[in-house]
């Protein structure tokens, strides 16, 4: 391997030990909200850190990169997505982080059953298994695994879509709901950008594995752009 | 409307049983910079050294197919006449070391024995030294010899010789590789410079030359043109896989 190869190598790496580290956070917070520990929650907060170094060791790898070896082609366009995906797994680090902080704050626990009817779980499973995936496409250099990440993020913006609806009976059945309602809708709109995120890291997959560029088309048409 | 100054059609050059270009079409359009590259022994030098027929002087050489400049065939035309419009500067600068900077910008008038006015010789000495971005560093001196020049100097002396005669194209065989990084950096905004007026075919091993200063970029291999494009293409997503392990130096 060229020393050029060996450096992408490693960052390729370090790209997946971050989203070991992301996925584990959201899976933790979502432990978290369902069994209202706090604790974990915190641990949650604490990792965050962690996520956040991640982000800035990969940042100043790029730039040696860039600096050191004049990167072209497939590389160039790798340590471009390198960058991007960077970007976004620590913003969904700040989701797990977000989530984690509203069980440390608040005073009731999540009633399971709003959980349940709210599709928050459901939504959550989705979220997790799509960042799954996106990690797989990576790894793997699978587009066709990536490709698929388009429409399974339509699931998370449907339940989202439907959240005012589900949020506003939660309310009305009881208004002493109202605080963990709101904590519910956040929570869903902090899982729909999970969704975003991940369809972002989607593209930057396809655009360095197929130097195809699938940002800004609208969904029906990313998809058939994207299967060109 | 031919918009094509150099075109090359199922060009092959042979050296004895060497078959050192292999089936070539380029169409290559006017004021642009063309990058060629390429691996040791992948024909790129022997292609550009048939474009202004310098390939034909070597024993045993010969060629088959089309090259044109413009409409005419080049291996119809005095070949004499094809190096007054297709010039040459090769890797290292090799002014005429018995010549003034004087002399050697105009010494393919001189050796071809064409008599010019003083009052004309004079103007055609300012314009190409000024075009070669040399005139302001020569002016005072110009009756000395051009070997008192740096590397860098004698390089844009050269290519003062070449651009003295008005070509429509000007080759470069390795340019800067002899050059530290400050000429060569000038070098490289010359021919910011000099496309406006002439085409340039630029043959470089320095990858990122290429993508510095060229329009177009041609990659060769095994004596075969394999991709010839946008050079912002071929370095951001090149369609041959040949092409994109030769540019990540994936090459083996």
């Amino acid at each position: 391997m060229t020393p050029l190869e060996n450096e992408l190598s490693a960052l390729k790496k370090e790209l997946i030990s971050m989203w070991i580290l992301v996925q584990s956070q959201l899976n933790k917070a979502k432990e978290a909200m369902v069994q209202f520990d706090k604790d974990l929650a915190r641990e949650v907060l604490v990792k965050e850190k962690r996520v956040n170094s991640f982000e800035l060791k990969i940042d100043r790898d790029c730039e040696n990169i860039f600096a050191l070896h004049c990167p072209v082609a497939v590389d160039l366009r790798f340590l471009l997505a390198a960058l991007k995906i960077n970007t976004n797994l620590e913003r969904i680090g700040d989701i797990a982080a977000g989530i984690a902080l509203y069980v440390v704050e608040s005073a009731v626990n999540f009633d399971v059953k709003a959980l349940e009817s709210t599709s928050i779980l459901r939504m959550y499973d989705e979220a997790v298994n799509i960042l799954i995936d996106t990690r797989a496409a990576f790894e793997k250099e699978d587009t066709v695994l990536a490709r698929s990440i388009f429409k399974r993020d339509d699931v998370l913006d449907a339940i989202n879509m439907n959240a005012p609806e589900v949020i506003g009976e939660l309310i009305k059945a009881d208004m002493n709901n109202l605080p963990e309602a709101l904590y519910m809708l956040s929570i869903i709109r902090k899982l729909e950008r999970v969704g975003d995120q991940s369809k972002n890291i989607a593209e930057e997959i396809i655009f360095y594995v197929e130097a195809k560029i699938l940002k800004h088309f609208e969904s029906g048409k990313r998809r058939v752009a994207g299967e060109e | 409307m031919e918009h094509s100054v150099i075109s090359a059609s199922n060009f092959n050059a042979w050296f004895g049983d060497n078959h050192a270009v292999k089936d070539v079409s380029i169409k290559i359009e006017k004021n642009q910079v063309i990058a060629v590259m390429g691996p040791s022994g992948c024909g790129k030098t022997t292609f550009l050294r048939c474009i202004n027929r310098m390939h034909e002087l070597v024993p045993g050489a010969r060629t088959e197919g089309t090259l044109k400049l413009y409409t005419d065939d080049i291996y119809t035309m005095n070949p004499i006449y094809v190096r007054y419009k297709i010039g040459m500067v090769f890797q290292r600068p090799n002014p005429f070391p018995n010549l003034s900077i004087y002399d050697n910008v105009v010494a393919g008038y001189k050796l071809n024995g064409l008599k010019i006015p003083k009052a004309e010789m004079d103007h055609i000495v300012e314009k190409s030294l000024t075009s070669a971005a040399l005139w302001n560093e020569v002016k005072d001196s110009l009756h000395k010899k051009g070997t008192f020049l740096s590397g860098g100097q004698q390089q844009r002396l050269c290519i003062a010789r070449a651009i003295a005669m008005e070509p429509e194209v000007i080759l470069f065989d390795e340019p800067t590789s002899a050059l530290d990084p400050i000429s060569t950096s000038s070098i490289e905004a010359l021919f910011h410079e000099l496309k406006a007026n002439y085409t340039l075919i630029i043959v470089t091993h320095n990858m990122q030359q290429a993508a510095r200063v060229s329009d177009k970029t041609a990659f060769f291999y095994l004596g075969e043109l394999v991709e010839f494009d946008n050079t912002r293409q071929m370095f951001t997503a090149p369609k041959d896989k040949r092409t994109q392990n030769y540019i990540t130096g994936r090459f083996s």
